[in-house]
């Protein structure tokens, strides 16, 4: 969080140019933000703003009606299970409430306080006949279960700590 | 430019079939080509620079995020390093497609030219695949699915009349010359030389298409609609924001033969007076993105996008928008907010988009499968179109096949087709021999399909009439393991969940029928919640402003008309038939299957597992907390719930 108060935004400033500053580019400039922070930091925001010439609200508004979007750092491993139809009759359940329970989260708090790891439940990918998915930092596995995922995850814990 | 497609269609055919030799020699050096030849594959050579298909054999690796997420990836490695080690790099060639639609047994490859259909192929099988089949023509009989290795003669494809995915995991979706090769641009070629506006929209009107997104509205009209309004600047959008869980036609579509949508929407622009378009792909399909940017690109580069296309004086070019995680985007008006820059909220109608949308100005807005199918009517006439489906629903659909089913994956039949045909005949049946119970289909906004309804015809009024709808074709398959009452409280929680919060009916509404299926789902309901439940689904159907809350009740509304038995025992006797609500199950212990070994009593956190070595155990119901623990560490599957 405090590499983000302090480096500069000039790269910000380019983007916003490439896309242009018209309305329109709102969400493709938030995104651009939220994948390099995971989040969308509140001076960044302001910043936007002002480039923008857009009332901070409006940025506000359209950052918390996005689920893409959070206004709350993020894990540095995101691992999204899908909550589909497909996967939900497949047992999706069974794999959010491991993690759950393994890593002390629930419906309110989705980030370990490590900021290891963030979970979300997404609602469909698109890989039902693979039911259930999860995408762990945007690889998509298939035929998941439980036992599988906390393998998953552990290795990516093992990487960690090894770095 | 128009002569490249002419030169093309009639010197340069080239496809898995018909390989265009020409081209091929002359890009591998073989072959001199005429000074006009020449320019055209040199004109083409900025897009197609993979050596084409003047091969012994190609194999054709399938793509699309299925089997990419079965490992795809080190399949494609494998294989360029056994080819490479066998010196068969002129021999063999690979192209990687979109989805083939069989996605339950990716990873997919076909081989050709003799037109072998393996499924669940790994790196193991790459050296068999090149030894036997390629070099000695013999069919690996492990890598076969049931009966013939042949995919159009396998069950799941010979009673499917794949039109609009006719190319799709045929072709290379990232390669526009195999699209042109195949058909693509040629409609477009004929709506913008032989045909005005009107008569493209006239052709349209009378091949009966429909929207395949939900609505179901004829997709002429719309068109002709919007061709109506005085204003010079118009826009086509193409709503790719295929939320309704359970569905990925669109997405296939996008992966596999992005051309088609590409042509569909220049045809719109062209009946209807626009010169720019929008695609709004949802953020989770990254694939679908790269891949449609990349076919924008080519499309330009070859000027069948872009300025005075094919040398017509007509002008198009489009963009892509990405959503941001919002279902109620997938609503127009919403969707066009959301284009604008702002939160995705829908506005009432009228006016429509067709008067006033993107911008305030005059939008035509259809969902990817219908864009798709468009270029086959110009292609090949109304009449083609019109000859499969129904009086009232034209042509072919997609459906995506999904849940308790054997064979998961995009399916594409006539409409009229039965329920049965497509579950029994294409998709094999339920999976694990369980018993069929229910399909939904429509996902939130649909209704489920029983028993009763398994000769009906599967066509835009028969499903409404039984309360269902077409929607965007999700079809989830539940057994007699599933739980009715629990799967309506599931798509609740979804519409719930992405209700925008604008008008009180949704907001409001359904989040106190999703109190109301939490509190039946936890054996807590009453009859006068279920009473609740119906009036209160009439009025969020009635009262809502979009269509997220007008359809939100069905699935509710449906399953408590098939499924009222269910609900009672959820309430009157306490049990859940399925024993799926955890609330409501008990665990119990078979005392044949327990070999005694005492595991479970070990891992139960609650003392509530009793029993002595080499006996069978038993679970104090006083004492049992539900966690599930006991079943997860059996090792001979002896714990059941009831």
């Amino acid at each position: 969080m405090e590499q983000a108060m302090n480096e500069s935004l000039d790269w910000l400033d380019e983007i916003i140019e490439g896309f242009g500053s018209s309305r329109t580019s709102l969400i493709p400039v938030l995104q651009s933000v939220q994948s390099k922070y995971r989040y969308l930091p509140e001076h960044v925001m302001s910043h936007i703003s002002e480039k923008m010439a857009l009332p901070l609200s409006n940025i506000y508004g359209v950052a918390t009606f996005y689920a893409q979007f959070s206004t709350q750092p993020k894990g540095k491993h995101i691992v999204q299970v899908c909550d589909g139809t497909a996967c939900h009759v497949r047992g999706a359940k069974d794999i959010i409430s491991r993690i759950r329970k393994d890593f002390k989260l629930d419906a309110e708090k989705n980030t370990t306080d490590d900021k290891l790891l963030t979970l979300e439940t997404v609602a469909c990918i698109g890989a039902c006949a693979m039911a259930p998915a999860v995408i762990v930092d945007g690889h998509v596995y298939g035929h998941m279960t439980p036992d599988k995922m906390m393998n998953i995850i552990s290795e990516i814990k093992e990487e960690e700590t090894n770095e | 430019m128009n002569n490249i497609i002419e030169k093309l269609d009639k010197e340069m055919y080239n496809n898995i079939e018909k390989p265009c030799l020409e081209y091929c020699r002359y890009m591998l050096g073989l072959q001199e080509l005429s000074a006009e030849q020449k320019k055209i594959a040199d004109d083409l050579t900025g897009v197609y620079t993979k050596k084409t298909n003047m091969f012994k054999a190609q194999i054709a690796l399938c793509k699309g995020t299925g089997c990419q997420a079965s490992g795809e990836i080190s399949l494609k490695q494998k294989f360029d390093e056994v080819i490479k080690a066998k010196g068969l790099e002129n021999d063999i060639h690979i192209i990687e497609t979109g989805c083939r639609g069989f996605c339950e047994m990716g990873p997919i490859v076909e081989i050709f030219p003799q037109h072998y259909f393996y499924v669940r192929v790994t790196p193991n099988h790459v050296e068999d695949i090149i030894e036997k089949t390629i070099l000695n023509n013999q069919v690996i009989d492990e890598l076969v699915f049931e009966g013939s290795p042949v995919a159009e003669e396998m069950n799941f494809y010979k009673k499917q009349t794949r039109r609009v995915l006719a190319e799709s995991g045929m072709i290379d979706a990232e390669n526009i010359n195999d699209a042109v090769a195949a058909g693509a641009y040629k409609g477009l070629k004929r709506a913008l030389f032989d045909m005005t506006p009107t008569e493209v929209i006239d052709e349209v009107t009378k091949a009966g298409l429909r929207g395949r997104g939900g609505g179901g509205f004829l997709t002429g009209l719309k068109w002709k609609l919007t061709a109506q309004q005085k204003e010079t600047i118009k826009y086509v959008v193409c709503n790719a924001d295929e939320g309704d869980p359970g569905a990925f036609m669109d997405r296939s579509i996008l992966e596999g033969d992005p051309h088609k949508v590409i042509e569909g929407m220049a045809l719109a622009a062209y009946a209807i007076g626009a010169e720019e378009g929008y695609v709004y792909v949802r953020a989770e399909y990254p694939l679908a993105i790269a891949r449609y940017k990349l076919a924008i690109e080519q499309a330009e580069k070859m000027g069948l996008l872009g300025k005075n296309i094919m040398g017509s004086n007509f002008n198009f070019s489009m963009k892509i928008a990405q959503g941001a995680g919002a279902f109620v985007c997938g609503e127009e008006s919403a969707l066009i907010a959301s284009i604008e820059g702002k939160r995705g909220m829908p506005t009432p109608k009228p006016p429509f988009p067709a008067e006033r949308g993107l911008f305030d100005k005059p939008t035509n807005i259809n969902n990817v499968e219908t864009y798709a199918s468009v270029p086959l009517i110009l292609k090949n006439g109304w009449e083609w179109y019109a000859s499969v489906g129904t009086e009232n629903s034209r042509g072919t659909k997609i459906f995506a096949l999904t849940g308790k089913i054997k064979n998961t994956g995009l399916v594409e039949v006539p409409m009229g087709i039965t329920l049965r045909e497509i579950i029994f005949d294409i998709g094999g049946g339920i999976k694990n021999g369980g018993k069929f119970k229910a399909a939904q289909i429509g996902g939130p906004s649909g209704g489920c399909l029983t028993e009763e309804h398994l000769d009906m015809p599967m066509d835009y009024d028969s499903l409404q009439a039984a309360g269902a709808m077409v929607g965007s074709g999700g079809l989830v398959v539940l057994d007699d393991k599933t739980c009715m009452v629990e799967i309506a409280r599931f798509f609740m929680h979804f519409t719930q969940d992405e209700s925008c919060g604008k008008c009180i009916p949704c907001r409001v509404g359904t989040k106190q029928m999703l109190e109301l299926m939490e509190k039946i789902t936890q054996g807590n309901g009453t009859m006068e919640d279920l009473t609740t439940l119906e009036e209160l689904g009439l009025v969020v159907k009635n009262a809502s402003l979009c269509g997220l809350g007008k359809t939100a009740p069905n699935p509710i509304l449906s399953t408590i008309r098939y499924f009222r038995d269910e609900y009672l025992a959820h309430i009157v006797d306490k049990k859940c038939p399925a024993g799926e609500c955890e609330s409501l199950r008990t665990f119990h212990i078979d005392a044949e299957k327990c070999k005694g070994c005492t595991k479970c009593a070990k891992v139960c956190p609650n003392g509530a597992i009793i029993g002595s070595v080499k006996q069978a155990h038993e679970i104090l119901q006083d004492k049992c907390i539900k966690c599930g623990a006991c079943i997860a560490s059996c090792p001979f599957n002896a714990i059941y719930t009831a």
